[in-house]
């Protein structure tokens, strides 16, 4: 046991998750409790902001599994997230019939279309653990039925990434219809309380806030659990060389099948705990662009190293709330040339480049560049018309 | 043309010499003129009277007189265009030149017209003068004249007005105006109480198949508030029920090919962007996504060069397209080149990472453009050469723009395949597709041509841009609504492949487009975004696909 734990971390490792959780879980609430004049003290307004960015924390993680350990590029993470999302804000609807604008026991949004009742796929979403379940278990159907059969077909590479785009764009469209029945261009909003607590009440948004702390630090644990396993092992080797690794008797497709659904569940986490703290979940969510900024999330933090990409996300996250409210003309260019420069210069995030400025020092040697490709060619090396170009 | 029945005639006929007699006292006998050999000068003169009633009786004198030389006259009194001059005749006025011309000859007017005063008059004359207008009318000798003649009396809904409407169409030779004068009766004659009235006209909407009448032909079956059919006769509603399914059917058709149409233009814009995409996907291995941005780069590369012409080549704004056309593609082909060089050339054989990159660039474009240009769309106008269209029948016309595109597309896809496959360079590029390293050793520069080659796929959708351009708004996020399906269509042709991009590109356009009248414009998409999944679960290689080892 003892042996695992160690494995799973080294003793510094174990010793920095904890104090990052400490942070994380009491230091911020703490903080926020101290008087206004205390310099440290954290404002209200930050503490919502703050859990958004945890959200966004764990998706990187769950797309960290299957991008930066696994090799599957998915352009298609955003839809599960939404998905997630939508299950809880169906929850958060239902808790409030009778307290909409109409005073109906029908969300607004139905009355305004003159429906006359529930559709049979809203049922049962007035309790809290049936939503949870399903909030968890539709995502994590539809990825591992989408999953299986894209990997049955080996479909892979950019194919695989823009056949996630296309299903997620194909969603977003499903949703912005009002027949759906999922509030169509405006989604759901204008949540009131959830599990019988106001939503507006600065402790509600402490308790989200912990909880998505909560959940990043065990989602953390969850991950660093599959890839330091065996089963990790084999992610990593179908990353590198899927042939090879079939070869060798591992049925690649299963694996897959897994990793990705478990990362879409992750995702659909995400999503539920970060739909109560904005309030609103709409079909904007799901937009082609937001599935593409979670790579650069991860690739900025450092693929396969699962607290990267939570960096990355903050940092980003960041970045963003501060450009977009102080030079609103110039975020695009920003994150634009972040995604060009990091692609470039940093294959392996910051925090790849921290390892190799670590190992420089501790080697001595000043042009130790070692710059390694996460991808290896092997992955490209079965289509022969896009043979590999010598450097 | 005597149309009206005798008893009516010559009521009017009497009416006619009363107001021929007021006339004679206001004009002074029209200068000494003998009164009734210029009847129809006085009567056009009646027109501008100071008094309800005298106006009435002139224009029921020129209804009497039936002479098309009194057109401008009456066109001028609906229009209000009418003035009193000073003399007491009539003249009409021009709102741009201000001048009074005589209605009858179009002689500038003397210096004794002047000042003139408005004719006023009220809509009951307003009323009666259209239908007159429209009876001159439909014997005038144009044509576009005589179907808006036709259109006004069927609107009128008199009986005088369906009596002229039978005289014009017995008469008519022109097939089209024939059409529009027998929908012009029909549509009067279903209102009318004889049955066999009602059964013509209805035989009548039958034989034209036009489905202008389908809510009167609906009507005729449906069934009152007491239960009982609204066509009380038999026949007229076996009739109009044959007539229903015929006009029915027909627009099923007309929406099934106009469904076509629009297809295959949409086709020909996702083949502009899928043909660079093929191209750069199929010889470079790489995913562009910028790709979108280059159409819309080629968009405002029309717009700049509109907006030049308009300022300072105002004479040849018609041409303007013609120089957008090398603009477009140099501009983007530029993009290219140096995109090439200065980022996608580091990325090769990591394509994951190339889609990242080129979608920051994509960003960094869409952000450019919109400091340079603004957030708003700027409109783009169509030359006159490309505005309007051809009406194949009725209710589909076929907009000379989006044939001006689907020509185009053709030209440059008959281009490119035969610099492709007819030109030295089409050959190294080929052989570039199928062996990197073999044509490297043979002496064939590959690092050069990939950049020409980027170039040439960006400056293909350069030219889409221009095409766009033509088509609808110009905004900054053009580019982004077509990337998802231009991938589309480069997957299912499978990578690299011309014809396959091309049969592709007009399969999803053509199918988007005849799925959207059954399902609605989403539905249809979402339809066909479903279709490509599975279709790829079953043929990732796209239809086109390269034999190769490459499925190992």
């Amino acid at each position: 046991m003892r042996e695992r734990l160690l494995q799973f971390h080294g003793r510094r490792g174990w010793l920095l998750l904890a104090v990052a959780a400490a942070v994380l879980i009491v230091l911020v609430p703490v903080l926020n409790s101290l008087p206004k004049s205390f310099p440290l003290s954290v404002p209200d307004y930050l503490i919502p902001l703050l859990g958004k960015f945890l959200c966004y924390g764990i998706m990187a993680i769950a797309m960290d599994l299957v991008w930066g350990y696994t090799g599957i590029l998915s352009l298609g993470h955003a839809l599960f997230f939404a998905l997630g999302g939508y299950g809880m804000g169906m929850y958060l609807m239902r808790r409030m019939a009778g307290e909409g604008v109409y005073r109906s026991n029908l969300p607004d949004f139905m009355v305004f279309l003159d429906w006359k009742q529930l559709p049979w796929y809203w049922h049962g979403f007035q309790h809290f653990g049936f939503a949870v379940v399903m909030l968890l278990l539709v995502p994590g159907l539809l990825a591992l039925v989408f999953g299986w059969f894209a990997f049955r077909s080996r479909i892979k590479g950019v194919y695989l990434s823009i056949v996630t785009q296309a299903l997620t764009f194909a969603a977003m469209l499903l949703f912005f219809q009002n027949d759906t029945g999922f509030g169509g261009n405006n989604g759901l909003t204008d949540f009131k309380h959830l599990l019988g607590r106001s939503l507006q009440s600065p402790s509600t948004k402490m308790a989200l806030y912990v909880a998505s702390a909560v959940a990043l630090v065990l989602t953390y644990l969850l991950c660093r659990f599959v890839v330091t396993s065996k089963l990790g092992r084999v992610l990593t080797a179908i990353r590198d060389a899927e042939l090879k690794t079939r070869f060798c008797g591992y049925e690649s497709t299963h694996y897959k099948v897994f990793v990705w659904t478990l990362s879409a569940m992750l995702c659909a986490l995400a999503g539920a705990l970060y739909v109560p703290q904005v309030g609103i979940i709409n079909p904007s969510e799901m937009q082609p662009s937001n599935s593409i900024e979670l790579a650069i999330w991860v690739a900025v933090g450092g693929r396969g190293t699962l607290i990267g990409p939570v960096l990355g996300a903050l940092l980003l996250n960041g970045a963003k709330s501060y450009l977009t409210a102080a030079f609103p003309s110039a975020w695009l260019y920003v994150l634009g040339g972040i995604f060009v420069l990091v692609t470039l210069f940093l294959p392996r995030g910051v925090l790849g480049l921290l390892t190799t400025v670590r190992k420089r020092k501790a080697a001595g040697a000043p042009r130790a560049a070692e710059v390694e490709r996460p991808e290896a060619p092997a992955e490209h090396a079965g289509t022969p018309e896009k043979a590999t170009v010598s450097p | 043309m005597r149309l009206a029945p005798a008893p009516t005639a010559s009521r009017r006929f009497a009416q006619g010499l009363l107001a021929l007699a007021a006339l004679v006292l206001v004009t002074g006998g029209g200068g000494g003129r003998p009164a009734f050999a210029d009847t129809l000068d006085d009567a056009v003169n009646g027109l501008a009277s100071g008094s309800g009633e005298k106006i009435s009786a002139a224009v029921k004198q020129l209804a009497t007189l039936d002479d098309p030389r009194a057109i401008p006259a009456l066109d001028a009194l609906c229009d209000d265009r009418l003035r009193a001059g000073a003399d007491g005749r009539a003249w009409i006025f021009d709102s741009h030149t201000h001048d009074l011309k005589d209605p009858l000859t179009g002689a500038p007017a003397p210096a004794g017209a002047r000042p003139a005063k408005e004719v006023e008059l009220d809509n009951d004359i307003r009323r009666e003068a259209q239908p007159v207008l429209a009876q001159l009318q439909l014997a005038s000798p144009d044509k576009s004249v005589r179907l808006a003649a036709a259109e006004e009396l069927s609107k009128a809904g008199s009986d005088d007005a369906a009596v002229m409407l039978h005289k014009a169409y017995d008469k008519e030779k022109d097939k089209g105006v024939h059409d529009a004068l027998a929908l012009a009766v029909a549509r009067l004659d279903i209102q009318s109480k004889d049955p066999a009235a009602r059964l013509a006209a209805v035989q009548l909407i039958h034989k034209s198949g036009n489905d202008a009448m389908l809510g009167e032909l609906q009507r005729l079956l449906s069934v009152g508030a007491d239960g009982q059919p609204q066509e009380p006769d038999a026949q007229v509603r076996a009739e109009a029920k044959e007539a229903l399914n015929a006009v029915m059917s027909r627009r099923r058709i007309i929406t099934a090919v106009g469904s076509v149409i629009y297809g295959v233009s949409l086709a020909s814009v996702l083949l502009f962007a899928a043909l660079g995409l093929a191209i750069t996907f199929g010889l470079l291995g790489v995913i562009n996504m910028a790709h979108g941005e280059m159409l819309m780069l080629g968009a405002y590369a029309t717009y700049a060069v509109q907006t030049f012409f308009q300022n300072h080549l105002a004479g040849a704004f018609q041409y303007y397209l013609v120089a957008a056309v090398p603009v477009a593609f140099i501009v983007t082909f530029a993009v290219g080149v140096v995109l090439e060089r200065l980022v996608i050339r580091h990325l090769y054989n990591r394509p994951l990472e190339t889609l990242l990159a080129t979608w920051g660039i994509s960003l960094i474009l869409i952000q450019t453009v919109r400091l340079i240009f603004g957030a708003q769309n700027v409109a783009v106008a169509n030359p006159d050469w490309l505005a309007g269209g051809v009406e194949l029948a009725h209710g589909l016309v076929l907009p000379y723009n989006r044939i001006g595109v689907v020509v185009f597309v053709v030209a440059v896809s008959a281009a490119v395949w035969v610099l492709l496959y007819r030109t030295r360079l089409g050959l190294n590029v080929r052989a570039i597709t199928q062996n990197r390293n073999m044509a490297a050793c043979v002496g064939i520069p590959t690092k050069r041509l990939d950049a020409w080659m980027f170039g040439l796929g960006s400056g293909i959708a350069g030219l889409g841009g221009v095409a766009l351009s033509q088509l609808g708004n110009v905004g900054p996020e053009l580019g982004q609504s077509y990337i998802i399906d231009s991938f589309m269509v480069v997957v299912l042709g499978g990578v690299g492949r011309l014809a396959g991009a091309i049969v592709s590109a007009l399969g999803l356009g053509v199918i988007n487009k005849l799925i959207e009248p059954a399902a609605g414009a989403v539905m249809g998409k979402i339809v066909v975004l479903g279709f490509i999944i599975l279709f790829i679960q079953r043929r990732p290689q796209g239809l086109f696909a390269i034999k190769g080892r490459s499925e190992a």
